[in-house]
C-alpha cells in the first residue's frame, strides 16, 4: 500500500511560507508553492491555490508585504517579501515547532521501561 | 498595532472592498496559471496537457477564491448579508404574508413597549431627583383616610428637624391646597392658579435647582417677609410665554404684590410625584409662624444622610415621634405622633406595583399569542415552500444553513414589527403623558428611553426565536430530499404537521382564555366600583370655586354666601345650590368630635372626623340623603348657632342605638347641637370605606377654607357654566375664571387608575381573542385546503355538504374545547394572583368564567364556520380532477 500524502496541520502552511520567503527573498505565489512542493519532496497534499489564503492572512497581519513586479520571464506577478515583524514571528514559530518536534520525538520514542532509552 | 488588531482592521477594510480585491486576485491567479503552464511546456508537455496539469495542481479556481475571501474578509457577515438579501426578496415576493406578520407583530410589540414604558416610569426608573433612593416620605404609622393623619404641625416638624440625626434635611409642603386656590390679577379677567406652600429647604431636600433665578432664602420664611414665588416651568411657558426677564418682576396674586424670584426646571413636576393628576403653577414659602395654631398641615419629606439606612432612621423616628408636641403653646395636647418612613419612590408607586405587574403579564401573554400565531403562519408558509427547501438542500445547502436562513427571516420580521411597534407606542405614550385625568403618579414623565429601547430589542429577539423555532424544527426534522418528490394523490398528509399546528392553536386559545377571564374579573370589579353607593349623586351636579372678599368679617361672609346661593338658585335650570369649603374625593381635612358627657372629655375620646363647612342647600345640591333631623338654615348662621350634622358613622360611634338629634357634641373645639344625620359619603375614594364626617355652618367658630358653589340642575354643566359665571361676576367682579366642573369628574378622577387598568387589560383581551380566532381560522382553513381531494372523494361517495361542514366544525370545536379546558384551569390559578386587585368580585366568579367559555366557544365556532362553508362547497369533480 502506498503511503498517503501528509495533510497539513492548521498553521503549518503559514510557517512554511514565512520560512521560504526568509530564505529565498521576495517571491511570487507560484514560486512559493513550487518551492514548498520541492522541499517536501511531494510529501504534502497541497493544492497550489491554497497558498493564497495563507498569503492574504500573513499580509493582513503585517508579517509579509506584497508588490506587483515582473517575473524572470518578463511576466507580471505579485511578489511577496517577509517584513521585520514577520521575521520575529518566524523566530517564535521556529522555536515552537522545534520544541513540539522534540517533545513528539521523546513521547513516541518512549518504551515500557519508564521512557528512557 | 498587534497583528490581530491589524488583521481585524484589514478584514473590515476588505469587507468593503470586495470587488477590487477579487479583481486583483483574479489577475494573480491568471499569472500563477500562466507561469505553471510555461514551466510545464518547458518540461516538454504539449500545450493542452501543460494547461490541464497547471489547473489540476492549482485546485479549484472557485474554491481558492472562496478561501481567499474567507481568509481576508468577514465571512459571517457575508453570510448574514446574503441571508438578509434573500429574506428581503422572499418577503417582498410574499408581501401579503409579510404585511400581516409585521402588522400582528407591531401590535404585540407596540403594546409591550407601551406597558413597559409605563412600568419603567412608575416602577423601575428612579424618581427624577439626584440620589432619589435617599428621599423618604414620613407619615403616621396607621394613617386613617384623609390628609390630616399624613401630616404634622409646624411645631412638630421643627422639633423633628432639630432632634433627628439621620436626615441631611427634612422639609415638607402644605398638604391642604385645593386646585385654583389663588387668582392671578393682570390686565384682563383674573386667572385662577394653583399655588403650593413649601417649607424651608423643600427644593434643596429634593435637590431641585432653579432653572432661572434662585430658590427661596431662609429670610423669606419669616413672618412679614416680602412675598416671593417660584414659577413652575409649564406655568411660566403658558402664562408668561417663557419671558426671559420674568425674574424680579412683580405679579398680583389674590391682591398681594409678589416678586417672582425664579422658574423651576421642566423636569420638576410636583403633581406627578406628590399629587397625581394635579397641576401646580407656583410655589411660595410656608411661613411656620403663620401656621402654628392650624394643626396638622405639613406633608413631610426628608433626605437621609449618606450611609444612614432606612432601618436606622426608622428606629430613631420611633424614639422621636412619640415625644413631639402638637403645639408648643399647648403642651397639654397629646398628639401621640408616630412616623413611618417610606422611600419616596415606594410611597409614590408602591400601591400600583401589583396592578402594573398584572398589566405587564397580560401584555406578555399578548406577545406569546402573537408568537404562536406567527409560528402558525410560518408553518403554513413552510409547507408551501417545502419544494424550495428541498431544492436548496439538493443544491448543497446544509441544514444549519437553511435553519439560519429561516431565523434570519424571522429576525427581519421581528425587527420590522418592532420598528412599527415603537412608532405605535410613541403615539400611545404621548397621548398618555398628556392625560391629566388619569391619576397615576409620574405618568406625565413617561417616554421612550434607553431602557425601553433595550427592552424592545430584547423582546424582538425573544419573539423571533420563539416564533422562528417551531418552523425551524419542523424543517430540520423532515427529510429534505423527500420534499422534492411529488406528494402523490394527496390524501390526509402531514398528520404530524397538523398536530404541531393544532398544539399551537390550543396554546393560543388557552392564553386567550386567561386574558379574557382576567379582563372579565377586572371589568366586573370596575362595574361593582361604579355601583358603589357614594352617599351623594354626582350626576347632574357641578361645582365651581368661588372667590369673595369678606374682609374677615363673619357676618359679611354669611351675607355673601347667602347672596351667592340665592342668586345661583334662581339661574334658569338650577334646582338647588349650596356652598361647601371642601368637596368629597378632593381636598379634605379632619378635626375631632365626641359626645359631651358629664366628665371633661379626654384626648382619646375624640373621634377623627372629616370637616365640611357648608351652607344650607349643600346637602341637597350634592344629592346627599338626610336620614334624620334637618338641614342647616340661614338663621343658624346669622344667629351664630353652633349646630352640626353628623353622618351615620359618627352617630353609630357616639350614640349607639339612640337618636343623636338634639344632643350636644364637642366638635372642632366648640359645643354644637346635633340637628341632623346624613348617609355616609365616600369622602376619600370610591373603594375606601367612609369614615366619620360632620357638616358645620360657617359660624364664628367654624372657619371655612374657601368656598365651592355646588349646583344641581336638569341641564348639563356645560350649558350652565356661562350663566353661573355671569352671576358670580355680578356679585364679585374679581371672580377668576375658575372651571365649572361636574361632580362626576371628581369621581372619575378617583376611579381613573382602575379605569385605566380595566381599559388596557380589556384591550389586550380583545386583541388576544382576535389573534386566537385568526389562529383557529388559519389552521382549519389550511386543513380544508390540504384535504380538498379527500373531501372530494367523500362527497363523491355520497357525503352531503352538511356532513362535510359538520365534520370541519367538529374538528374546530375539538381544538377549541381543549384550549378552553386548559385555559379554564390556568385562569383559576391566575385569578388567585389578581384577587387583591378585585373589588366585590370573587376570583372564581362563575358568571365571568361562564361568559369566557361561551365567548371563546362562539369565537371558535365563527372562526371554524368560514372554512367549513368553503369545504362544503367543494365540487368533487373539480377537486379530484385537479390532482
Amino acid at each position: 500500500m502506498q503511503e498517503s500524502k501528509l495533510d497539513l496541520l492548521q498553521g503549518t502552511l503559514d510557517v512554511m511560507v514565512l520560512q521560504t520567503l526568509e530564505v529565498l527573498g521576495p517571491l511570487h505565489g507560484y514560486g512559493i508553492a513550487r518551492r514548498i512542493e520541492q522541499v517536501s519532496g511531494n510529501e504534502i497534499l497541497l493544492n497550489q491555490g491554497t497558498i493564497y489564503a495563507s498569503l492574504v492572512r500573513l499580509q493582513q497581519r503585517g508579517w509579509i508585504a506584497a508588490q506587483w513586479g515582473t517575473s524572470e520571464n518578463n511576466r507580471k506577478a505579485k511578489f511577496y517579501s517577509i517584513t521585520k515583524s514577520g521575521r520575529k514571528q518566524l523566530a517564535r514559530d521556529t522555536a515552537y515547532w522545534r520544541r513540539l518536534a522534540a517533545l513528539m520525538g521523546r513521547v513516541l520514542a518512549m518504551d515500557d521501561e519508564g521512557g528512557k532509552n | 498595532m498587534t497583528p490581530l488588531l491589524r488583521e481585524a482592521f484589514n478584514r473590515i477594510r476588505s469587507f468593503f472592498r470586495k470587488d477590487p480585491l477579487d479583481r486583483e486576485f483574479n489577475e494573480e491567479m491568471a499569472s500563477h496559471l500562466e507561469m505553471a503552464r510555461e514551466e510545464n511546456i518547458r518540461r516538454g508537455m504539449s500545450p493542452d496537457d501543460a494547461r490541464r496539469e497547471a489547473l489540476l495542481r492549482f485546485g479549484g479556481i472557485q474554491q481558492s477564491r472562496e478561501q481567499h475571501r474567507k481568509a481576508r474578509g468577514l465571512p459571517l457577515l457575508d453570510v448574514l448579508m446574503q441571508d438578509l438579501r434573500f429574506s428581503f426578496r422572499t418577503l417582498k415576493r410574499e408581501w401579503g404574508f409579510t404585511l400581516v406578520a409585521v402588522l400582528i407583530l407591531a401590535l404585540g410589540i407596540g403594546a409591550n413597549i407601551t406597558v413597559f414604558s409605563v412600568v419603567n416610569t412608575i416602577l423601575l426608573r428612579p424618581l427624577p431627583f439626584r440620589d432619589s433612593d435617599r428621599l423618604v416620605r414620613i407619615v403616621e404609622k396607621n394613617p386613617s383616610a384623609g390628609e390630616s393623619s399624613k401630616t404634622y404641625t409646624a411645631d412638630a416638624t421643627q422639633d423633628f428637624q432639630q432632634l433627628n440625626r439621620s436626615f441631611q434635611s427634612v422639609s415638607g409642603y402644605f398638604a391642604f391646597t385645593g386646585p385654583d386656590n389663588l387668582k392671578l390679577i393682570g390686565n384682563g379677567q383674573p386667572i385662577p392658579v394653583t399655588g403650593i406652600l413649601v417649607a424651608e429647604g423643600f427644593f434643596q431636600t429634593l435637590s431641585v435647582e432653579a432653572r432661572t433665578g434662585r430658590l427661596f432664602r431662609p429670610g423669606e420664611f419669616v413672618k412679614h417677609a416680602p412675598p416671593v414665588v417660584l414659577l413652575s416651568y409649564p406655568f411660566w411657558k403658558r402664562q408668561f410665554n417663557g419671558d426671559a426677564h420674568i425674574v424680579g418682576r412683580t405679579i398680583d396674586l389674590s391682591n398681594t404684590s409678589v416678586t417672582v424670584i425664579g422658574v423651576l426646571p421642566e423636569t420638576f413636576d410636583f403633581g406627578s410625584v406628590f399629587s397625581p393628576g394635579a397641576k401646580v403653577d407656583l410655589f411660595a414659602p410656608y411661613i411656620m409662624d403663620d401656621f402654628r395654631e392650624d394643626g396638622n398641615d405639613l406633608a413631610l419629606i426628608g433626605r437621609l444622610k449618606p450611609g444612614v439606612t432606612l432601618g436606622a432612621a426608622q428606629r430613631e423616628a420611633d424614639q422621636i415621634f412619640p415625644q413631639l408636641q402638637f403645639e408648643h403653646k399647648h403642651p397639654e395636647f397629646k398628639p401621640g405622633y408616630t412616623g413611618q418612613l417610606t422611600i419616596l419612590k415606594d410611597y409614590v408607586s408602591g400601591k400600583l406595583r401589583r396592578s402594573l405587574i398584572v398589566l405587564w403579564c397580560a401584555v406578555g401573554m399578548i406577545l406569546l399569542i402573537v408568537c404562536v400565531n406567527l409560528s402558525n403562519l410560518l408553518l403554513g408558509r413552510l409547507a408551501a415552500r417545502s419544494k424550495e427547501f428541498g431544492m436548496r438542500s439538493a443544491l448543497g445547502a446544509g441544514r444549519g444553513r437553511l435553519l439560519r436562513q429561516l431565523l434570519t427571516e424571522s429576525m427581519v420580521l421581528a425587527i420590522a414589527g418592532s420598528v412599527f411597534g415603537l412608532g405605535l407606542a410613541s403615539v400611545t405614550l404621548s397621548y398618555l403623558a398628556h392625560q391629566g385625568s388619569i391619576a397615576l403618579p409620574l405618568l406625565s414623565m413617561v417616554r421612550i428611553d434607553g431602557n425601553v429601547l433595550a427592552w424592545t430589542l430584547l423582546i424582538a429577539i425573544a419573539a423571533a426565536v420563539l416564533f422562528g423555532t417551531a418552523p425551524g424544527l419542523r424543517m430540520s426534522a423532515g427529510n429534505l430530499q423527500e420534499l422534492l418528490k411529488d406528494s402523490g394523490p394527496g390524501l390526509s398528509d402531514g398528520i404530524k404537521h397538523g398536530r404541531l399546528r393544532s398544539t399551537l392553536v390550543i396554546t393560543e386559545i388557552a392564553l386567550a382564555c386567561v386574558l379574557v377571564v382576567g379582563a372579565g374579573l377586572l371589568l366586573r370589579s370596575f362595574l361593582r366600583v361604579m355601583d358603589v353607593d357614594l352617599g351623594f349623586e354626582p350626576a347632574r351636579a357641578a361645582a365651581i370655586t368661588v372667590d369673595y372678599d369678606d374682609g374677615r368679617n363673619v357676618a359679611r361672609r354669611a351675607a355673601i354666601w347667602q347672596d351667592i346661593v340665592n342668586r345661583a338658585s334662581m339661574i334658569p335650570g338650577v334646582e338647588t345650590a349650596g356652598i361647601s369649603d371642601n368637596l368629597p374625593m378632593s381636598r379634605n381635612r379632619s378635626w375631632g368630635i365626641t359626645a359631651k358627657g358629664r366628665q371633661k372629655a379626654k384626648d382619646s375620646d375624640f373621634l377623627p372626623v372629616f370637616v365640611y363647612i357648608v351652607s344650607p342647600g349643600y346637602l341637597e345640591a350634592m344629592g346627599m340623603r338626610l336620614l334624620e333631623g334637618r338641614d342647616i338654615s340661614w338663621h343658624d348662621i346669622v344667629d351664630n348657632r353652633n349646630v352640626v350634622i353628623i353622618n351615620e358613622t359618627v352617630a353609630r360611634r357616639l350614640w349607639p342605638g339612640q337618636s343623636p338629634i338634639g344632643r350636644i357634641a364637642l366638635a372642632g373645639g366648640a359645643e354644637a347641637q346635633v340637628i341632623g344625620v346624613v348617609a355616609d359619603v365616600r369622602e376619600t375614594g370610591v373603594e375606601d370605606k367612609p369614615g366619620a364626617q360632620m357638616y358645620l355652618p360657617p359660624t364664628k367658630q367654624f372657619g371655612p377654607e374657601g368656598a365651592n358653589l355646588v349646583v344641581r340642575s336638569k341641564l348639563p354643566p356645560a350649558a350652565l357654566a356661562k350663566s353661573v359665571m355671569k352671576t358670580l361676576r355680578e356679585i364679585n367682579p374679581a371672580q377668576p375664571a375658575t372651571e365649572f366642573k361636574p361632580i362626576q369628574s371628581l369621581v372619575d378622577h378617583a376611579t381613573s387608575p382602575r379605569r385605566f387598568f380595566v381599559l388596557l387589560v380589556g384591550i389586550f383581551a380583545g386583541l388576544g381573542l382576535l389573534l386566537a380566532s385568526l389562529g383557529i381560522y388559519g389552521v382549519i382553513s389550511y386543513a380544508v385546503t390540504r384535504q380538498r381531494a379527500e373531501i372530494g372523494i367523500r362527497m363523491a361517495l355520497g357525503a352531503t355538504a352538511s356532513l362535510v361542514q359538520f365534520n370541519v366544525i367538529r374538528n374546530t370545536l375539538r381544538l377549541a374545547l381543549a384550549g378552553i379546558f386548559i385555559g379554564f384551569l390556568a385562569s383559576l390559578a391566575v385569578a388567585r394572583f389578581i384577587a387583591s386587585l378585585l373589588f366585590g368580585t370573587s376570583p372564581t366568579d362563575p358568571p365571568t368564567f361562564g361568559a369566557m367559555v361561551i365567548l371563546l366557544g362562539l369565537v371558535a365556532l365563527l372562526a371554524g364556520y368560514l372554512p367549513a362553508r368553503k369545504a362544503s362547497r367543494i365540487d368533487p369533480m373539480i377537486a379530484l380532477r385537479s390532482n
